[in-house]
This record gives structure tokens, sequence and C-alpha cells, in this order.
């Protein structure tokens, strides 16, 4: 699984990698993690809010930072 | 009427708040409000409580009101409407649409993907940060409605045409290119509920307080600076009213800095109070929240320099027209 984190390096983006790293580590998972800050691949994904979050090329958030707990049913949701 | 100003008085001017503050200077430290020390102490306590819970309960309701109006719905909003009522509607949109100023080029790109005429996303660029719901009603309290009415009409009356004139240049050509090459984000906006909207909401007060409390404090420092330390004389000499580069001045120092909105209102309010003209002190705060160093650098990642530039004269040079405006007509809004 790889996760993106989608933002221009504001402290929502980080808030929202670090709740990341927090519902990955409550599951007892692990995955790559990486910060998308250029513009041009954010506009790829069609966001317009950031923070976004992507999992395995697809936008499953954006515009909100979602709570570990959040993240965590959305994980689980992905797995199946 | 006389309900009205007791509200005005009550619930904007806090003046109930102003005598306790003037109780706690005199009886807790000891000293004179009307002197300078304890006329600046009074002004700093009371200005900062008085503009930390005006602008937790404003953001409060405005965000509730904003959860209406993500984004996403408003660039489809948008898309139904051509020629100028689509600027003004893009204008108006901005103020009521919550982005950080982080999500602008995203939002950019975003809305010129769908279609939406440069000049329209332009007109919401400019609107966003320069009419705040939030910062209307503190502007009502600092001064009062007939201002802060006229502040938002004349701040969505300038983003319109520059809006409009962006387009009529047809400067489509000077945006980067990989902003028309991407795909949209077909929404489906999960329907919020009231609890969602009331998370949101508080979410947003405490992200705002704790982005901006420092430039609060700071703003009303320099502003009781302003009212207490700073003799008058040399506050007229350099912007007085009749120095007709006042609004020039102020426009060209306001322009590269970024200060958030709030932390601007106090200084506006001390500059006044000390004879600056209104428009003078308005042309400021335009300055520092529609342009600044910043958000310049962040939309040269989209637009080519040419584009650039034209963006911002053309919100300086409005903003030096209402500063002037405001000085010789400002006076019947007083």
């Amino acid at each position: 699984m790889i996760i993106k984190i989608l933002g221009s390096g504001c402290k929502k983006c980080m808030t929202l990698a670090e709740n990341t790293k927090e519902a990955l580590s409550s599951l007892g998972q692990e995955a790559e993690i990486i910060k998308v800050t250029d513009f041009a691949d954010i506009a790829a994904f069609g966001v317009m809010s950031t923070p976004a979050l992507v999992i395995d090329e697809t936008v499953v958030s954006f515009g909100k930072v979602l709570a570990p707990k959040e993240i965590v049913k959305i994980l689980e949701k992905a797995a199946k | 009427m006389f309900v009205l100003e007791w509200l005005n008085d009550q619930l904007l001017k806090m003046t109930w708040l102003s005598d306790l503050v003037k109780l706690l200077v005199e009886n807790v430290f000891g000293l004179d409000v009307t002197d300078r020390l304890g006329g600046s102490i009074h002004f700093f306590i009371y200005d900062t409580i008085k503009i930390f819970i005006l602008l937790s309960f404003l953001i409060f309701i405005i965000s509730y009101i904003q959860s209406f109006f993500p984004p996403e719905r408003t660039r489809k909003i948008l898309g139904h409407f051509k020629g100028i009522s689509a600027n003004i509607l893009g204008a108006l949109l901005g103020t009521i649409t919550p982005f950080c100023s982080c999500s602008s080029i995203p939002l950019f790109i975003g809305f010129t993907n769908a279609g939406l005429p440069l000049g329209v996303t332009f007109s919401f660029l400019i609107s966003s940060p320069l009419v705040d719901l939030a910062s209307v009603l503190l502007l009502a309290s600092i001064f009062n409605w007939k201002i802060a009415l006229a502040y938002v009409v004349v701040g969505v009356f300038l983003a319109v045409t520059a809006g409009t004139i962006i387009s009529k240049l047809k400067m489509e050509k000077y945006v980067e290119p990989f902003v028309f090459s991407n795909k949209m984000l077909e929404v489906e906006q999960s329907a919020l509920t009231k609890k969602d909207r009331v998370d949101f909401s508080i979410e947003q007060v405490l992200a705002i307080v704790r982005k901006v409390w420092l430039y609060i404090l700071i703003g009303v420092a320099l502003g009781a600076a302003i009212h207490n330390w700073i003799p008058q004389d040399i506050i007229t000499a350099v912007l007085g009213q009749d120095k007709w580069y006042s609004v020039l001045l102020a426009t060209g120092v306001g322009i590269p800095m970024y200060a958030d909105i709030f932390g601007t209102l106090p200084i506006a309010e001390a500059l006044v109070a000390k004879g600056v003209g209104l428009g003078t002190a308005l042309s400021f705060m335009m300055a520092v929240t529609a342009l600044s160093l910043p958000s310049i650098i962040m939309l040269k990642k989209v637009v080519k320099s040419k584009l650039l530039i034209t963006f911002v004269a053309i919100v300086s040079i409005g903003i030096i027209i209402i500063g002037y405006a405001f000085n010789a007509f400002g006076f019947f809004l007083m």
C-alpha cells in the first residue's frame, strides 16, 4: 500500500501525515508515506483543497485533516 | 435605533469589557487609564480580549455557514454563470468559501480546469483574503456598520473589476500549461451532518486562533504604541490626511507584508484615532491582506510573470483609488 499526502507543506499537511502514521501503527500496519508538495503533481489528482489523502493512487479524502480514528476506518475499508 | 446602538456597544464594542478592564488596571495595577502607561495597558488587555472573543464567536458561526460552500460546490455553481455575473458571484463566493491560503494554488488549478474563466478565478482569489466575513464584523466593532458595509462593497467591486479586466485582456496564454492538463475530481460530497458541521466549525476556530494569535498580539501592541506613545505629529507628518502621498505610502508598505487581517485592525483603529485618513488606514489593511510576498511567490508557480505583474498592478491601483476615495468621502460614514 502506498499512501500519499498531498499538500504544499503547511502545518495541516504535516498533521495529516502524523495522524496517518498513528493510524497505521494502531492497526499494526506499515506503509510507505510519500509527501507530495509539487502543485503540478497535486493538480494531477484533481484535488482542490489540501491536505488530501491518497491511497494507492485513489483520493480518499481532501480538504480535511483527518483524525487517526477516521484514517483507521478508511484504511480498513481500503484493505477490503 | 437606540436598541441597535446598545447592541452594537455591548456585543461589538464591548463597552462592558472596557469598563471591566479599566477597573482591573486602576485597582489591581494601580495605574491611571488616562495617562500613557495605564492607557496602553488598558488598550492592550481590552483589545486583545475583545478580538479573541469576537474572533472565536464569529469564526464559529461563519465556518458553519461556510461548511455549506466547499470549493467544489463553489466551482460547480460558478460553472453555470457567464460574463460579469460570474465575476460578481465569484467575488461573493470568495468571501464565504473557506480555504486555507495553501490551497489557493490547487484551487486556482481546479477552477481553471473546470473551464471557469480566468477572470472569475481571480475575482475569487482577490475577494477571498480581502473580504472576510469575520473581519468585516470586527471592522464594524472597531469603526461602525456603515464603514464595514462600505468596505465589503468596495472590496467586492475591486475583485470583480480586477477579474473582469484580466478576462478582457485575454491573458489565458500566460497561465502555466500544466494547469490545463489535469483531470478533475468528480466530487461525491458526502452530506455533512449537523454534528460534522459543528465539529468543523470548532476545528476552524482552533486552527485560526492558533494561526493568528501572534499577529493579533503584535497588531494590538502596535496599535497601543500608536495610541499612546507615538506623538500625533509624527504620525500625521507621515500619514496625515492632507499628505497626498499617504495612501501610496500605506499601500506600498502593506503590499509586501503579510499579516492576518485581524492583526491589522487594531493598527488601523489606532491610526485613524490619531488623525490618519480612513482611506489611508483601509488601504494599508487591503494591501496587507490582498497582496503579500508569500502569495505572489505562490502565484508565480501557476501564472507567468506578465499575468502576475498585471494582477499585482491592477489590485494595487484599485487599492490606491479606494484609499483616496475613502479619504475624500469617508467622513460621511464616520
